[in-house]
């Protein structure tokens, strides 16, 4: 799609920016306003990734447009492939020169992968500002904090400039620290929040030094050997005609990637070719966040120790965040080392999936479980990376679409119990079906989600990524020194289904324990039904899961389009 | 060369206007009226705010400086390094003189403002200075005053604690940096930087007593920057003296010692300096290395443990110095032009970010005569304007955007990579995330916790918010839109080396 001069994304960042800093200005006491200025920037914001979403689907659906051209290029091959499909890919961009000695850019664009994305922000914005409706401790600090936080989760969503996408990064997690520690729950939130926000941290300033070698590896590139190719890339227009040869375009690494600027030996070791020394780096920086096995630590303490908003809009979003970076910063620019480290990283995803549900089983505090049950599904997106198929990889992209609602929606169904029950240990919970119908209908359908029950979105996403697994299994091979697996991925992938049964184990469990049984009226006699502002937070959360369960073109299509390019850049069909 | 007067005047006038300011402010402070004394404080910050407009408006010539043409006898560059540099010591002294304005024993007193004043005029020489002599004399002109301010507050013992600490571990740098100087005249012959170099690549011999001279030339400097293991004085100096002191002290100084730190290096040490087959440059290179990661990490791991918030923010900036010695070593690259902009980028943008987290700290430590973090607790409800500026200043120092720091660690980042320092700055990411910790408790005190003078409201001075304000303002707007011109500007003062 051709860049426009002002894109619809900028606006998108800019709402929550503008109305945080506007709240913080606000008179705090007068909370019907600071309210109605979050509910008014968080609907905008809805309202605005509905048209991007809508608007890609668009531009994916028409005939002859994006999807003809991928096939025809993917099965035509040729060097600027990969680059090419995913220039063509993005949408709605907007570009303008930063800092230019350095070649930065405030870049911003979607594909198929980011524009579900973009709407699940959306979403989990609107139901983030409804459940803390009712909030009365400094409303107005923790609302224009959250604003800042969907503006920086926004910005790495759509940033096409990776300089830009490490500013949004990192951006997005100073306000989570402040509102884990200022307002989450009691016992827990300093220690949490101190441990959440030094893990993402971490992992994303090792990324950063890795993103800068790569910056300085293309750019050497392309003013010494690739000039030719650069040359050809400014002239058919993939590059914009003002770029030089250093550059954080994350169109202009990719090219670089497929053209092999990142296959050099670097630290005088044979064989370690830069890509392969960076990938790790690259993926697990930022898969801390999406919280891959051993870096998956801080994510059950900071979902149960957040706020409702910010557990929803963490696990549901931010998990997401890290999982699209790695994607974007890892195996799209490093694909070759993709291709050496994810087989054995795939292990690390299985261990994910079966552990956090395993844990998740044992746990009697409900957040607990929401929060182990986010570590085991964010495994089955690693896995899907893992694959390196298109079809696991589109697996993987519903998931992460499919998980965050269902996981946002857990967490609104869990503190709207805890609202009123006060308590969040499942065995003193029983009968809440009775009292609160809506809340028991909303988590028996996330429930089943979770389960990957046909005819919900789980489903769409979670076979898909077993299939591609099978598919993978054949190609895909493990040299162990002097050993060589083969075949394992078929293996994984059935152990991997175990963690189904686990989870649809403890779904049952709660939801038998929490929503049905005995309802203890004495104790929770003050429980009531919940109030309109808590439903539409269900039904925004909910009704996706069924509507994408009941008609996956609604997404596939598009995210299959955002993960061609990248099938190209690993190598073909 | 023919003495051109008039092409030459401009290469000092912000000297010689600071000259004309210190007298000025002399002669007010004396025989001036009580309103004229109250009024120093203005006359003093909003005449160096002008000044710093001259080196602006007077660019240096590039024909010149490119060719490394040297002005007033061979004694003074200038170039753009000393431009931007001459800027930032200008804008840091106007606004420490703001900053002091209602500090009791400090800023009632009108000489504070000369010795500030006098203090930024040795910063200015010394990011200028090509020849020895005047580096030396510059350092002084910078450090004697800097003695004086420690101890200020002449009836506290702390104040004279901290002012003899200073002062005898300074005239002790002092003597060995002199010492070294006065080796480096000895092989040589020369006391201009360039020609001394160029005198000991001809020498072919003599490696080690150019070695002994190096090291304490890089000792000398490494006192000034407070740089491990030459930090002794810096956090019982930081305590002691009044706070405005502490502010003034933990930028000027520094900015202009790393300013004469890159060009001494480059001029004296340069990478074409090779002795009885020993390569100089790879030499001091590593040796910075090593000052720089144990700056950093001796200054984090022992800022983890503090709970006076100046004795915290001597620890930061000793961290910080080991951040920007990143720069320095990157000197070696092939792209010497960024380590020398991220120097200079870093150096501008801590100048404004330390103002303004000690223009908080000032503030709060008079209303409350309190030096304890935990008293903090409960500033965001107390002040939420002061809570505010002192969280980006924080943040900038932790190099979270959208503030300053941000970009200016990148850049350090960038540099230290293009110059094949990968582990260095592993090192130095893996720093910045223990200093976010306790950068990010101190925040979290102000927001989250509870203290018992909890609905005690400070108020802030009008002239005090307005300066704050715009010093958070620069933080910020340094760290988004106004990142182009500096930095741009800051790589230009790689050309004049």
């Amino acid at each position: 799609m051709e860049a426009t001069g002002f894109s619809i994304l900028t606006a998108i960042i800019s709402i929550p920016l503008i109305a945080g800093v506007v709240i913080l200005f606000l008179d705090g006491k007068n909370r019907d306003l600071v309210r109605g200025v979050g509910i008014t920037a968080a609907s905008a914001v809805l309202a605005l990734s509905l048209a991007v979403f809508f608007g890609y689907d668009n531009y994916v659906k028409t005939a002859g447009g994006l999807v003809e051209q991928q096939m025809s290029m993917l099965a035509a091959g040729g060097q600027l492939s990969g680059t090419q499909m995913f220039a063509d890919a993005l949408a709605f961009e907007q570009r303008v020169v930063w800092v230019e000695s350095l070649g930065i850019a405030y870049h911003v664009g979607v594909d198929g992968v980011s524009a579900p994305m973009v709407l699940l922000t959306g979403m989990v914005a609107v139901a983030g500002v409804l459940i803390s409706w009712n909030i009365t401790d400094r409303l107005r600090e923790f609302m224009a904090f959250f604003m800042f936080l969907v503006a920086g989760v926004f910005g790495v969503f759509i940033a096409v400039d990776l300089f830009m996408l490490f500013f949004f990064y990192e951006l997005a997690i100073f306000p989570m620290y402040l509102l884990i520690a200022g307002w989450g729950w009691v016992k827990l939130r300093e220690y949490a929040a101190m441990k959440l926000t030094l893990y993402i941290l971490v992992g994303s300033v090792f990324a950063l030094v890795g993103a800068v070698a790569m910056y300085f590896t293309a750019g050497s590139y392309f003013s010494g050997p690739g000039a030719e190719v650069f040359r050809a890339a400014l002239a058919s227009g993939i590059l914009p005609a003002d770029s030089g040869a250093y550059s954080w375009n994350i169109v202009q690494l990719t090219l670089a990637a497929e053209n092999g600027a990142y296959a050099i030996d670097i630290l005088g070791i044979e064989g370690l070719s830069f890509a392969k020394f960076w990938f790790p780096f690259m993926f697990m920086g930022f898969g801390v966040l999406a919280g891959v096995f051993p870096f998956h630590n801080w994510s059950p303490d900071g979902h149960v120790a957040a706020p409702t908003a910010v557990s929803m809009i963490h696990a549901g979003v931010l998990m997401k965040v890290g999982a699209f970076a790695a994607l974007r910063a890892g195996v799209q620019l490093l694909p070759e080392g993709a291709e050496a480290h994810l087989p054995w990283m795939v292990f690390l995803t299985l261990i994910n999936v079966v552990y956090g549900a395993l844990i998740a089983f044992r746990q009697r505090d409900f957040k607990y479980v929401i929060g182990f049950s986010s570590v085991s599904h964010m495994g089955l997106v690693s896995m899907g990376w893992a694959t390196m198929n298109l079809t696991g990889m589109t697996g993987a992209g519903i998931q992460m679409f499919s998980h965050g609602a269902m996981t946002a929606l857990f967490f609104g169904v869990v503190g709207m119990v805890y609202d009123r029950a006060h308590t969040r240990d499942i065995p003193s919970l029983g009968g809440f079906m009775k009292v609160m119908p809506w809340v028991g209908i909303a988590f028996v359908i996330g429930g089943l989600t979770s389960m990957g029950m046909p005819g919900l979105s789980g489903f769409i996403a979670e076979f898909p990524i077993f299939q591609g697994m099978w598919a993978a299994s054949e190609q895909i091979t493990l040299q162990l020194g002097i050993f060589e697996l083969s075949n394992y991925y078929s293996v994984l992938v059935i152990i991997a289904a175990l963690g189904i049964v686990i989870t649809a184990a403890y779904v049952l469990r709660v939801a038998g324990q929490v929503f049905f049984g005995e309802f203890d009226s004495a104790r929770f006699h003050d429980v009531g039904n919940i109030e309109m502002t808590d439903r539409i937070i269900l039904i925004i959360l909910g009704a996706p899961l069924i509507i994408l369960g009941l008609y996956p073109p609604i997404m596939a299509p598009m995210i299959e389009s955002g993960i061609r390019p990248l099938i190209a850049l690993l190598g073909g069909g | 060369m023919e003495f051109d007067l008039w092409a030459q005047l401009p290469s000092v006038l912000p000297e010689i206007g600071l000259t004309a300011l210190a007298i000025v402010v002399l002669f007010a402070d004396c025989y001036g009226s009580q309103a004229t004394r109250r009024n120093v404080v203005y006359i003093s910050a909003v005449s160096m705010a002008l000044l710093a407009l001259v080196p602006l408006i007077w660019l240096p010539d590039p024909a010149l400086y490119e060719n490394g043409a040297l002005l007033w006898g061979g004694m003074v560059n200038y170039d753009p390094l000393a431009q931007i540099f001459k800027v930032m010591l200008l804008l840091g002294g106007a606004v420490t003189c703001v900053l002091a304005a209602g500090d009791k024993g400090v800023g009632d007193k009108g000489e504070f403002y000369l010795i500030v004043i006098v203090a930024t005029l040795g910063g200015m020489m010394m990011s200028s200075a090509s020849d020895l002599i005047l580096v030396f004399v510059a350092l002084e002109t910078l450090s004697i005053p800097l003695y004086m301010l420690a101890s200020f507050r002449r009836g506290d013992q702390r104040s004279a604690e901290s002012g003899m600490k200073y002062f005898l571990y300074g005239a002790f740098a002092s003597a060995i940096m002199l010492f070294g100087f006065s080796l480096l005249y000895g092989f040589t012959g020369t006391t201009n930087l360039a020609a001394i170099a160029a005198a000991m690549n001809s020498l072919g011999d003599g490696l080690v007593a150019v070695m002994v001279a190096l090291v304490m030339v890089v000792l000398g400097f490494g006192f000034k920057i407070g740089a491990v293991p030459f930090h002794f004085w810096t956090p019982d100096v930081y305590e002691g003296a009044p706070t405005p002191v502490t502010a003034f002290v933990s930028v000027s100084s520094k900015a202009a010692s790393f300013a004469l730190l890159l060009r001494f290096m480059t001029a004296v040490f340069p990478a074409d300096l090779v002795i009885a087959g020993v390569v100089i440059q790879d030499f001091w290179i590593n040796l910075l290395v090593v000052i720089s990661i144990i700056s950093m990490s001796l200054g984090n791991i022992v800022a983890l443990r503090q709970t006076n918030i100046k004795r915290l923010l001597a620890y930061s900036s000793i961290a910080q110095a080991g951040y920007t010695l990143i720069g320095v070593a990157a000197l070696q690259g092939e792209n010497p032009d960024l380590a020398v902009a991220s120097v200079s980028f870093y150096m501008f943008m801590y100048i404004f970010t330390n103002l303004l987290v000690f223009g908080g700290a000032i503030l709060f430590i008079a209303k409350t005569d309190s030096e304890e973090i935990s008293d903090l607790a409960g500033l965001n409800r107390r002040s939420p304007w002061l809570a505010l500026f002192m969280t980006i200043g924080l943040l900038s120092l932790g190099g979270i955007p959208p503030t300053a720091g941000f970009f200016g660690k990148f850049f350090l980042f960038q540099a230290a990579v293009n110059a094949n320092l990968v582990g260095l700055a592993l090192i130095a990411v893996t720093n910045a995330i223990i200093a976010l910790y306790y950068y990010l408790v101190v925040i979290k005190v102000m927001y989250v916790d509870v203290g018992p003078d909890d609905d005690v409201a400070i108020g802030i001075p009008r002239v005090y918010g307005w300066s704050l304000g715009i010093t958070a303002l620069m933080v910020i707007l340094l760290g988004t839109i106004v990142v182009t011109p500096i930095y741009n500007w800051a790589t230009l003062g790689a050309a004049g080396l």
